[in-house]
């Protein structure tokens, strides 16, 4: 039942103990996906992606160093590979053209060729990108490059089909008003559609806009808020603005034109690990270390729409991006009977309100089994004078 | 921390206790978070099951705040029993619980006390 709804869900989360939720808020279940039985710490998931194909397939990096294939369609895992080298968890995933891009912590980007079926093979590309490394992001206008950035590892902007050198490297802002230098720690770096520009937000609480055409090097806009490292990010519908939010359970909304902050949700108790808003409808999915999944809506009015209890620590997660959530219909008898029950029942009971309130059991009794049901609805609503 | 009452203010109290280790009893901690705690809070005593000396340390939650109490027992007949207050006593609300090590300031926080969301309700309880 669990395999057969997976293409409905809405969310998925990969969790800290290797486990691949599916959430279909429409139903409100949550199911547990896992590729072997056993739930363990090593193959915690680190990176969630969509693969090839539309949303038909999810590529899951484990802390183990494997990526494994599920496919929503079947609701099971189907495959996975191996990608060694360089130290450290994945921190990016990425597919383009049938190839797989991840880049792990100790900065070593990696293309694979993607045929599952082989356990392992030689990467096609290999790129250095520098030590500690926090995330590398593919542009989703331009599959072939991708932005890496860490702890004192200054943004830089990859062409895979190009150089070995960055296309663009980002230089550290001036120094403070001591005099010393301003410390880098990238935390999270999003593609801003229709421009070259970049968004990165730290673990000093700021969050700067970076613009590869324009001839400085520096952040175009540097916005700052809180007083925590901000963890994840993400833009919003209308790309005006992002969502962030720090290890407190922060989540605020700061304006990308004039660097302001627009408002803020409530309700993380935990540090925020994901964050995805729907590209069209005003929904944000935030997921983090109080195992809570939280869908918000962020505009008219502002607020939690749900709130799931997922009952493992939260990394990551991918929110389908299909515009209609209602679900198909799964088995076509259902709908058929439902409407003619409630049809009779509806008639049988507008009869029966002008009836006197004493009289009501006796009636109730003669209807027969099918009403058993509805009475049992009924007696909360206190038929008892 | 508050209604702190250190040995010396207790009335009527035990003699010391000496160093063994206590039994301990966690009451009421009934959500997946006041789980967490309540676990965290037994293994901050080594775990011996020998039960050598009669001291019981007991940890009591309620309505988010903890409660700690010492106790010497014993066995007056077979079925009464009597107790004697030994140590401080306190009472203790969480705070915040990290992942990791302690590190206020670039560290993860996996629950966090935010007065103006959480305490709004007098019914919603977290521990």
């Amino acid at each position: 039942m669990a395999a057969a709804g997976a293409r409905w869900n809405h969310v998925w989360v990969g969790t800290e103990t290797g486990i691949l939720k599916g959430v279909n808020l429409q139903r409100k279940q949550a199911a547990n996906f896992t590729a072997a039985g056993q739930p363990r710490r090593e193959e915690a998931v680190s990176a969630l992606c969509w693969g090839a194909g539309g949303e038909t397939q999810i590529l899951v990096g484990c802390a183990d160093r494997t990526v494994r294939y599920f496919s929503t369609e079947e609701g099971r895992f189907q495959g996975q590979k191996h990608c060694p080298g360089g130290e450290g968890t994945f921190r990016g995933l990425a597919q383009v053209d049938g190839t797989l891009i991840t880049c792990v912590e100790s900065g070593i980007v990696r293309v694979w060729r993607d045929n599952d079926k082989e356990a392992s093979s030689d990467p096609l590309l290999e790129l250095s990108v520098g030590p500690g490394v926090c995330r590398m992001r593919q542009d989703p206008a331009h599959p072939h490059l991708i932005a890496t950035g860490g702890k004192e590892n200054a943004l830089k902007v990859w062409d895979l089909q190009g150089s070995e050198e960055p296309v663009f490297r980002a230089k550290n802002v001036r120094n403070d008003w001591l005099d010393l230098r301003v410390p880098i720690w990238d935390q999270d770096i999003q593609f801003l559609p229709e421009s070259q520009k970049l968004v990165t937000c730290t673990g000093y609480h700021q969050v700067r806009v970076y613009d590869p055409a324009s001839p400085q090097r520096r952040p175009v806009l540097e916005a700052t808020y809180g007083e925590y490292p901000l963890t994840a990010m993400t833009l919003t519908p209308g790309a005006n603005s992002v969502i962030v939010g720090n290890t407190h359970g922060q989540l605020a909304e700061i304006d990308l034109r004039q660097g302001r902050l627009l408002g803020c949700l409530k309700g993380l108790a935990g540090s925020v690990r994901g964050l995805q808003c729907h590209p069209s409808k005003p929904l944000l999915a935030s997921c983090g270390l109080d195992r809570v999944l939280r869908v918000h809506r962020i505009r008219n009015p502002r607020g939690l729409e749900h709130k799931v209890y997922l009952k493992s620590q939260l990394n990551c997660l991918l929110l389908s991006g299909r515009d209609n959530w209602e679900d198909e219909p799964q088995e076509p008898q259902e709908p058929k009977k439902a409407p003619l029950e409630d049809t009779e029942t509806d008639e049988l009971w507008a009869s029966l309100e002008a009836a006197a309130k004493r009289k009501l059991p006796d009636l109730e009794r003669t209807q027969g089994a099918l009403q058993t049901r509805r009475r049992k609805k009924q007696r909360p609503g206190s038929t008892s004078p | 921390m508050s209604s702190v009452r250190l040995r010396k203010e207790i009335k009527r109290r035990g003699k010391d206790p000496i160093g063994h280790i206590p039994e301990i009893i966690l009451n009421n901690f009934t959500t997946r978070l006041g789980h967490s705690v309540g676990c965290m809070f037994a293994f901050l005593f080594p775990h011996n099951l020998q039960f050598i000396r009669r001291e019981v340390a007991t940890f009591h939650n309620q309505r988010d705040c903890i409660f700690f109490r010492l106790h010497r027992y014993i066995f007056k007949s077979e079925k009464k029993g009597g107790i004697q207050e030994l140590g401080p006593r306190f009472t203790i609300k969480l705070r915040s619980l990290q992942k990791g090590t302690f590190d206020s300031k670039y560290g993860d926080y996996e629950w966090v006390h935010k007065l103006w969301e959480m305490d709004i309700s007098r019914r919603k309880l977290h521990i």
